[in-house]
């Protein structure tokens, strides 16, 4: 048995190009599928523990699939926008803390979340280095943007303005990083956390400019009644909040009719939450409460069904691939067929003939199945990590 | 050593028959086999080592009756007593020559592969003059070399008989002799029996006896079948296709 094994071990090495075609493609027949599952329900497991982290979402009625997904996963477009008064409403309610999220703008490609500080100790994040923000205009980073910006406290970023052809929409708002998060391997890691009214001065809609009772600022003011000062373009506004100036910075407006994204909405208890939902069943709600597990849930459906379709077709691949390998083996036992006479001729047994062509098979197989389990089971210890990746970015 | 009686053999397909009423090779003879292609001289050979079984008759090898074991006893049989060479070397390409020596001693268990056996097969390679390329891939050797790899091969097993099939027809003179050279060395100091399927006259000289198919092939039937094969010098009838 030992002679023969070796007899296969010389075949396959000296035919190491086929042998490796071959194991090659047993090793990726066999590990698609597989891998595939696996990925697929890590995929599942990774979107469905935040969405079941996150009892109750309330957002305006629209796609329960972009509010999720924005205010999950800081993904996909900006949900129709509510008001904070619908914040109020669910605080007032006395059934849930409300923890508003407005997620609309970015610093280059990562999104600023406007939030409370509830928000921290609802999701566990902790600040690794630094502090939480405290004064309008501070940022806490995620860990992943903290590194692949290089920043850290003490440095500042910049928000984006959402477009730069706008030139009365959003303008850039440097802000001071206070703060780094602990990583979570989580949306959070590549997320800018602001103060909510922090995100509303990026907007415009919280500013500071000039004191316009200022001699130097008289120039520019266009009309004064009473309380109202109309004034030209020329009236410095500050796009970096500072000590200096941060006393001039002033609301126009109740805060209940600013706009935020989402609210995290967390039940005091199951019942709470249920009656909470019940309010929100009216038809004419501009508002709309979802469970995230639930919408997370129907797009895991309909993302298995693919996963369906995709493993069927791998099978059939598979069936060809195998019928394809079965053939290379007889055309190679037809290329072979003057060896085996020649064994056959010196005397070479039947058995050990036999086992020398079979052990060549067994051991491409086995080569191929053996690979496509490392490769599994690499995937299911760090396929998590790329899945992260490749779904946060 | 050898002892055919009214052997009848017929391919399934074909025409092709022999008939060999009697042959008889003693031990230790060295006997060289001529005859037009296709008269069945390499079939004779074939019949000789067990690798074929006759339709009738016996074929009797250093005394055992070859032509009645089953098929896994004759290969036996073969791998322990007989050394088989041939035209076109067949040696595994995936090999080294150390390893297309010692193929017999892996590929039936009736051989046992150990210490003294790979250090005869380094000093057979040696002998042959093939000493310094026994790691050496066989397809990075000349026709010679091949051929003396291939009746290293033969020899390892130290078979009292050597049936070679034109072991010299693709050999240039200079390696034709030393090939024949080493087969009949071989054959002298261990008194094995040597018989050789050869088209070459030039080396009939170097053999004992001569057993010409041709002449046999022409004879009419009932000549044939009454007769056996004998030295040329005596032109009695031997084996003979019909």
């Amino acid at each position: 048995m030992k002679d023969t094994l070796y007899l296969a071990w010389r075949y396959l090495a000296h035919h190491r190009v086929k042998t490796a075609i071959l194991v090659g493609s047993l090793t990726l027949i066999t590990f698609l599928p597989v891998g595939l599952n696996v990925i697929v329900g890590q995929s599942a497991r990774e979107l469905t523990s935040r969405a079941e982290a996150t009892p109750l979402l309330v957002g305006a009625k629209g796609s329960p699939l972009e509010l999720a997904l924005n205010s999950l996963y800081f993904e996909s477009d900006t949900p129709d926008l509510t008001t904070y008064s619908e914040a109020v409403r669910i605080e007032d309610s006395g059934l849930a803390q409300p923890i508003p999220l407005y997620v609309r703008f970015r610093s280059r490609e990562y999104p600023i979340v406007g939030t409370t500080l509830e928000y921290f100790g609802f999701r566990g994040l902790e600040v690794a280095s630094g502090r939480s923000m405290a004064v309008l205009g501070e940022c806490v980073l995620g860990s992943r943007v903290a590194a692949d910006l290089g920043v850290g406290p003490g440095d500042t970023v910049v928000s984006s303005p959402e477009s730069v052809f706008d030139l009365a929409g959003v303008y850039p708002l440097k802000m001071q990083v206070v703060g780094v998060l602990a990583p979570l391997y989580t949306a959070d890691d590549h997320a800018i956390f602001v103060d909510l009214k922090t995100a509303w001065v990026i907007q415009g809609l919280v500013h500071g400019h000039q004191d316009m009772d200022a001699p130097e600022a008289a120039a520019g003011v266009l009309k004064r009644e009473g309380d109202n000062i109309t004034a030209n373009a020329s009236v410095v506004q500050y796009n970096e909040i500072t000590p200096d100036n941060v006393d001039s910075f002033h609301f126009h407006g109740g805060m209940d009719g600013y706009p935020i994204s989402a609210i995290i909405a967390v039940p005091h208890d199951q019942k709470s939450g249920t009656i909470l939902m019940g309010r929100y069943e009216a038809d004419d709600d501009i508002s709309q409460i979802v469970q995230p597990a639930t919408v997370m849930n129907e797009l895991l459906g309909t993302i298995l069904t693919i996963r369906e379709f995709v493993v069927a077709a791998l099978i059939l691949v598979a069936i060809a691939t195998l019928a394809t390998a079965a053939l290379v083996f007889l055309l190679s036992l037809r290329l072979r067929r003057r060896e085996i006479d020649t064994m056959s001729k010196i005397g070479g047994s039947r058995l050990s003939i036999g086992t020398l062509l079979v052990s060549e098979i067994v051991a491409v197989l086995l080569a191929g199945v053996l690979l496509a389990g490392l490769l599994t089971v690499l995937t299911a210890q760090f396929g998590e990590g790329l899945i992260r990746a490749l779904l946060l970015g | 050593m050898i002892s055919i009686s009214e052997l009848r053999f017929r391919y399934s397909q074909g025409g092709f028959a022999l008939y060999v009423p009697e042959l008889e090779v003693e031990s230790g003879e060295r006997v060289a086999v001529i005859g037009p292609s296709g008269s069945g001289k390499t079939t004779l050979l074939n019949l000789i080592a067990g690798i074929r079984s006759p339709q009738s008759g016996s074929v009797i090898t250093n005394q055992v009756d070859i032509s009645g074991l089953a098929d896994g006893a004759r290969r036996d049989f073969r791998i322990r007593n007989i050394g088989l060479v041939f035209q076109e070397f067949e040696l595994l390409e995936y090999l080294n020559v150390l390893d297309n020596i010692l193929l017999a001693y892996r590929i039936n268990a009736s051989l046992q592969l150990n210490k003294e056996v790979r250090q005869r097969a380094v000093e057979l390679a040696e002998m042959m003059g093939i000493g310094d390329k026994v790691s050496r891939n066989v397809r990075r050797l000349s026709q010679g070399e091949k051929q003396r790899v291939a009746v290293c091969r033969a020899l390892l097993a130290e078979p009292p008989l050597l049936l070679a099939d034109e072991p010299t027809g693709n050999l240039d003179p200079t390696n034709k002799d030393k090939v024949l050279d080493i087969l009949i060395e071989y054959a002298e100091s261990k008194g094995s029996t040597l018989v050789t399927v050869t088209h070459d006259h030039d080396l009939l000289s170097r053999f004992q006896r001569i057993i010409d198919f041709k002449q046999f092939y022409d004879l009419p039937e009932q000549v044939s079948k009454t007769s056996g094969p004998q030295d040329l010098e005596t032109q009695d009838p031997g084996p003979r296709t019909s």
